[in-house]
């Protein structure tokens, strides 16, 4: 059987119920029987006294004039009382006198009379009286009495006693059945809404009232409660709702902007591809008939130079001269347009390593000529190493062309500090340029020499420029005419 | 085998300039006498492939030289090469690619195909006319093929 505090509350409240209404009824009954008990004891007490005073009063002539005859008569009347076991009378010595019944046995009968008064003993009620007469004790009547009467009301009594309490069980059992639901119902009825509530996740039910009482205030505490996890619930499933709506259409725009990207990475693609397309064309079909002009002019010169004379000989090296500076140019155009769509691999170089590089190949090739170089050592930034070269080798070259006319030529590669930001300078004291002009300086087919002072095709810086942008940084000159030009750039 | 015949240098150039240019060079070192044109890639492919009686190959001639240019009408050069270094009878000519380009993806194509050289054909006629004989007297009086 499962313990107490498992048992369902119907069960609980009826073994309450029984269980007060047992102890009440017991000890109820208890009380009535004992008071049964105790007031049946005085009475046949009091009776049995009445009586011994009578038969004292009646047996004064006997016990004055030691009649044992009359004495034995008087207490033979004891006979009608069914309930008299034994009598004696005392004569004032304290001897026998008379007995009831008359051959009554020694444990009947005291030999010597006691003292006077009435009590229970050994299940019978015993009292002793005096005998007097006008104040003169005569003798002591002793009589004994059995106490069956006070053992039938007894009895009686025990069973009445557990007759009643059977009914009073058995009703207060029925009762107990009938009104415990008054408790019972509404906290069942809670529990089977929080059941239902937990099981079916269902926030809608709600649990009836069945009063007013402390039953009641705490089923509309329980309602209310689910009327509120009810709006939350709702909410929450409108949150959720909304938030499954936003991520969806988040992932739209996204897969649109994704769509977008690629879309942009194709066009971006095909237009690299065009370029390539052109770059080929250019280097390919532009350099062709180039070629043609070039070596007919030579041929007509080769084949032909009797016919010509000196002026059409010098026609013909112009046109060749022509040519040869459009093939240049081409060229040039070529590594701006390779410089613009490389592809960047960024890493670690060592600029100071790749100055000195540049400048002994420009010594290896003009080797006549003398320029002092100072390269700053350890110089380091991060970069594409091809790209970077590049850069070096035409500010590197651009300073050694324009120093030509210097007779103590200098050219220093350095990093300085501008604003807060590290910035390298490739400085000389060349032709150098007027800070009028500085704008034009990088830009494509922009020169500020004419090409008798200093050849040049106007390319070279603005492919420095177009590198250095692409490494995020800037590059700017300063400079003044014959004063030679610095050029700083960052990374 | 008659030497008339023989063919020592194989042009595969589309450009008549260029193919004059190229032969006034040569000549110049007397180097021009057994030299063969291709017009295209598909002539060139013929002329060691197809089933064509011009085809030179029948008669049992092989080039001491291929100077092959890359961009070709109907089979480009780059095509051409492929083919003549992917198959066994042809492998071992030598190919120099002779060509306007300077782009560094055709030279890298071109010796990932196998040519023995990539010269960018100059502008200046002088350099070119230099070029040509050069590679000329190379490829038929230095080196030597295998046999």
């Amino acid at each position: 059987m499962s313990p107490l505090r498992d048992w369902p509350i119907k069960r609980k409240l009826t073994a309450i119920l029984l269980l007060i209404s047992g102890l009440v009824l017991v000890l109820t009954s208890a009380a009535f029987v004992t008071y049964q008990v105790v007031t049946f004891r005085g009475t046949i007490q009091s009776h049995l006294a009445t009586r011994s005073r009578i038969l004292a009063a009646n047996s004064t002539a006997a016990l004055a004039f030691a009649n044992e005859a009359d004495a034995t008569e008087i207490l033979a009347a004891l006979k009608y009382d069914p309930h008299m076991v034994a009598a004696a009378l005392y004569n004032q010595d304290g001897r026998v006198l008379a007995t009831y019944p008359v051959a009554a046995t020694a444990d009947l009968i005291p030999a010597a009379p006691q003292p006077d008064g009435y009590r229970f003993q050994g299940g019978r009620l015993v009292g002793s009286t005096p005998v007097a007469q006008g104040g003169k004790r005569l003798g002591t009547l002793y009589i004994a009495s059995d106490t069956k009467d006070v053992s039938d009301a007894l009895r009686l009594s025990g069973v009445i006693a557990i007759v009643v309490l059977a009914i009073a069980m058995l009703a207060a059992y029925a009762l107990a059945a009938a009104l415990q639901g008054r408790i019972s119902a509404p906290i069942l009825a809670l529990a089977e809404t929080a059941t239902a509530v937990s099981t079916r996740q269902d926030y809608s039910v709600r649990a009836p009232k069945l009063g007013e009482d402390e039953l009641g205030t705490l089923t509309d505490a329980f309602n209310q409660m689910l009327v509120r996890i009810e709006d939350q619930d709702r909410e929450l499933r409108r949150y959720a709702t909304e938030l499954e709506q936003r991520v969806a259409e988040r992932t739209q725009e996204l897969q649109e902007r994704h769509e977008a990207v690629r879309r942009n990475a194709a066009e971006l693609l095909a237009a690299n591809q065009e370029l390539d397309a052109f770059a080929y064309s250019v280097s390919h079909d532009l350099r062709a008939p180039l070629r043609s002009i070039d070596g007919f002019s030579h041929v007509l010169l080769e084949d032909y130079a009797a016919q010509l004379d000196q002026a059409g000989r010098d026609s013909l090296q112009r046109v060749r001269a022509a040519s040869q500076r459009m093939a240049t140019l081409i060229d040039d155009l070529l590594k701006l347009a390779r410089v613009t769509r490389a592809e960047m691999r960024t890493e670690v170089v060592d600029l100071s390593g790749m100055a000195r590089d540049i400048v002994a190949e420009l010594q290896r090739a003009t080797p006549e000529r003398h320029v002092e170089f100072a390269i700053a050592p350890g110089l380091e930034a991060r970069g594409d190493p091809r790209l970077l070269r590049v850069a070096l080798d035409n500010l590197l070259r651009n300073g050694w062309k324009y120093t030509a006319k210097q007779p103590r030529p200098q050219i220093e590669f350095a990093s300085t500090n501008v604003n807060g930001e590290r910035a390298f300078v490739v400085r000389d004291n060349g032709a150098g340029f007027d800070m009028k002009y500085a704008d034009k300086l990088f830009g494509v087919f922009q020169r500020l020499h004419s090409a008798a002072e200093f050849e040049g095709t106007g390319v070279g810086l603005a492919t420095v420029r177009r590198i250095i942008t692409r490494h995020g940084g800037r590059i700017w000159a300063e400079g003044a005419v014959d004063r030679g030009a610095t050029f700083y750039f960052t990374l | 085998m008659d030497p008339t015949h023989e063919v020592e240098i194989l042009l595969v150039e589309d450009n008549p300039t260029d193919i004059e240019l190229t032969l006034r060079a040569l000549t110049s070192r007397h180097l021009a006498n057994q030299l063969f044109v291709c017009r295209d890639g598909a002539e060139a492919i013929d002329f060691f492939f197809g089933n064509a009686p011009n085809a030179l190959r029948d008669i049992g001639v092989t080039p001491r030289v291929i100077l092959l240019d890359l961009n070709l009408p109907k089979v480009d050069g780059l095509e051409v090469l492929r083919r003549l270094k992917g198959d066994e009878r042809t492998r071992t000519i030598p190919v120099v690619v002779l060509t306007s380009s300077a782009e560094q993806p055709d030279i890298a194509a071109a010796y990932r195909l196998g040519a023995n050289s990539y010269i960018v054909k100059p502008v200046d006629f002088e350099a070119f006319s230099r070029a040509v004989s050069d590679l000329g007297l190379y490829w038929l009086l230095v080196n030597r093929p295998p046999h």
